[in-house]
């Protein structure tokens, strides 16, 4: 059996009588991609941080590569990247600056390192750019480089997405993808649902709890109690009100131009057609839907 | 001790410090103001003072006097009075602190060597009043040994018969009553807790405003290594300052330097710790730079009217000269005064060595008792 890179017992956090992570067991193999989904003050910064030691759990217990999180997180630390919601960069510095005192402080003098570190992220041509002066996506991307400037096997991102557009976004992902082929085990944390579908196994936080972690395919397929459908009625706001009183529609929500319901499985499309019909709302088009990570949110967070 | 991991901490704080005019500024510019301040502003020597005349015998030998006076630059004959109901209306207004009236009988009674004067001084500000006093009596006692020297050329007597007027007065280390000679090492003192204080407690708190703090944790760097590589920049510059304000205050104001410079570098490297040790210890009670700056002030303030830096400690209460025992600046003071102006040695300042030294130690470990890697 393959050791696993991160293995978590039991681990709760209070601060105060807040319970921000309440209890959370999970196991992360090396060279995986993990989620962590939830809204913010779900509890997945303060797992993260104490998965690194810079904060020590009330109870249970984490490992991670081989150690103890807290006793010997300077252990860990020397092996794992961090790269926080913030972008702890410094504005006053340049890219290179910036990269170069991380490494120093990880003991890297080498400056081939140095710019291959930078090159891998796609900031090479950038170095004496001021830091300041940066947009959020490539501030995220010297974020990155310095959380990989010592090659870390395992690399811990903290919503590292938040705040920078959506192209910026996608290629951050190619890069992960890159990293994870390379072996690099990485958890990252998220409250984009659409990001979460990226990753080989998501974890779903709420209120300290960890609901669910499996891979997106298995919670949609197990937590989802029902099918989908995508539902084009006019108008659509009578669709909203008529839809919930047929039997075995369990839930029911706007999506942009139409509705979009989870109804009890063995509901036929005809089912819905008549019921909306007999409620005098007209129909143009009903098609099964794709179930996404947030149905699977939503039915997890009602319980 | 110093490995590379406190060198690229140290590299990166100069290049912070250089990139950021402010403090540069507040490093280079400050002390040179403060020292201009201090040694010319806020100092209490007594030049042109206002004084009213009421020269009753209006003789050459009078006028003799007054124009000692005059030479001394220390008064200025604003009025001439001719009652005393002229010269107290004077003296109330504020328009002149001064009077000096001579007697009808001024130019017999000198022959006679029994000349008396009158010095009227308004005592409402005790420093210019103290000031003028003994200043008068100084005037009056060169003028009178000039007179005996000249009578005593003229008429062949010895000089050995007593002066017309005996005031006598001995001034030690400052024989000009220079105030600068005074402030002068003080400020000194006064900067190097300031600005070491205020910038290393803000140097540490912008890491954790900016969030880079948790970034640093999360590396391989140690606690001291940290605190090490940030306070060691400001060591050099605190250095760089001292060094500054010693060599304006010798070439521009002329303030001498008696004693050992070695001395002088050790004693301020100890009081330094001190500094250091309060800048660290604000820093680990403040979450943003601006509590952190607080926070030094509210022992920067006291520290100040405490130390004896504008005020004697020996003229305060028992209870604040016993507050006054917990300042490192007093201390400081001591010794950098009696090292530039007496120019002492080991032993005249080793009680002051020694509690600067229990001050640094104590201060800078419950500082760095407080500073952990943690973020809890």
């Amino acid at each position: 059996m393959i050791e696993p890179v991160i293995k978590v017992e039991n681990l709760t956090r209070l601060f105060g009588d807040f319970v921000a992570v309440d209890h959370v067991n999970f196991d992360v193999k090396p060279g995986e991609i993990v989620g962590y989904l939830g809204p913010n003050g779900s509890g997945k910064t303060t797992t993260i941080r104490m998965l690194l030691g810079l904060l020590e759990p009330n109870e249970g217990k984490a490992t991670v590569l081989g150690y103890d999180a807290f006793r010997q997180s300077e252990e860990v630390r020397a092996r794992a990247g961090y790269m926080s919601q913030k972008f702890a960069l410094y504005d006053d510095l340049t890219v290179w600056e910036n990269l170069e005192f991380y490494g120093g402080v990880y003991g890297i003098h080498d400056k081939s390192r140095i710019k291959a570190t930078l090159e891998l992220v796609g900031l090479t041509g950038h170095d004496s750019t001021l830091t300041r002066s940066m947009s959020a996506g490539w501030r995220q991307r010297l974020a990155l480089a310095i959380a990989l400037v010592h090659k870390p096997k395992l690399l811990f991102l903290d919503e590292p997405t938040s705040g920078v557009d959506p192209t910026a976004r996608r290629a951050f992902w190619d890069l992960i993808y890159q990293l994870a082929s390379e072996g690099v085990t990485i958890l990252v944390s998220t409250h984009y649902m659409d990001e979460a579908e990226y990753c080989e196994r998501v974890g779903v936080m709420r209120d300290g709890k960890l609901l669910a972690l499996d891979t997106p395919g298995n919670l949609k397929a197990n937590f989802i109690p029902g099918d989908v459908w995508e539902v084009f009625a006019e108008p659509l706001l009578a669709g909203l009100d008529a839809l919930p009183i047929i039997d075995g529609v369990l839930r029911v929500g706007l999506a942009g131009d139409h509705l979009r319901t989870i109804t009890k499985r063995g509901i036929k499309q005809d089912d819905l057609q008549n019921g909306l019909a007999s409620q005098g709302v007209k129909v143009s088009n009903i098609m099964p839907g794709e179930p996404t990570l947030e149905d699977v949110f939503i039915s997890l967070a009602r319980g | 001790m110093l490995n590379s991991r406190i060198f690229s901490i140290i590299r990166k704080e100069f290049v912070q410090i250089l990139r950021d005019p402010r403090t540069l500024i507040l490093v280079i510019v400050m002390p040179i103001m403060q020292l201009f301040l201090l040694g010319y502003a806020a100092t209490t020597d007594v030049r042109n003072i206002p004084m009213a005349v009421w020269d009753q015998s209006q003789t050459p030998q009078s006028r003799a006097l007054l124009d000692a006076f005059r030479a001394a630059n220390y008064f200025k004959i604003s009025y001439s009075v001719g009652s005393t109901r002229d010269y107290q209306s004077l003296i109330e207004s504020g328009k002149i602190r001064v009077v000096l009236v001579i007697p009808p009988d001024y130019d017999r009674r000198l022959l006679e060597g029994s000349a008396q004067v009158l010095m009227v001084l308004d005592g409402s500000d005790a420093s210019i009043g103290s000031t003028a006093l003994s200043t008068a009596r100084l005037v009056g006692q060169s003028y009178a040994t000039k007179i005996s020297i000249e009578r005593a050329a003229l008429t062949g007597r010895p000089l050995s018969a007593a002066p017309p007027l005996d005031v006598r007065t001995q001034v030690w280390y400052n024989p000009d009553f220079d105030s600068a000679y005074f402030m002068i090492p003080g400020v000194i003192g006064m900067i190097l807790s300031f600005i070491t204080t205020i910038l290393t407690a803000t140097t540490i708190v912008r890491e954790r405003e900016r969030g880079t703090i948790e970034q640093l944790i999360v590396t391989p760097i140690r606690s001291w290594e940290l605190v090490l590589g940030k306070l060691l920049p400001y060591v050099i510059l605190a250095f760089v300052e001292t060094f500054e304000i010693i060599i304006i205050g010798h070439m521009w104001f002329k303030v001498p330097v008696r004693g050992s410079l070695t001395l002088i570098i050790i004693t301020s490297g100890l009081f330094l710790m001190s500094s250091l040790g309060i800048g660290l210890f604000a820093s680990t009670m403040a979450n943003t730079q601006q509590e952190a700056m607080l926070t030094v002030m509210m022992f920067n303030l006291p520290s100040i009217f405490l130390s004896g830096f504008f005020f004697p400690l020996e003229a305060m209460p028992p209870f604040l000269q016993l507050v006054s025992l917990a300042i490192p600046l007093r201390y400081y003071l001591v010794v950098i005064r009696a090292l530039m102006l007496k120019g002492v040695g080991y032993e005249a300042i080793q009680s002051q060595i020694v509690a600067l030294i229990i001050f640094g130690v104590v201060i800078m470990g419950a500082a760095a008792l407080r500073f952990r890697k943690r973020l809890d």
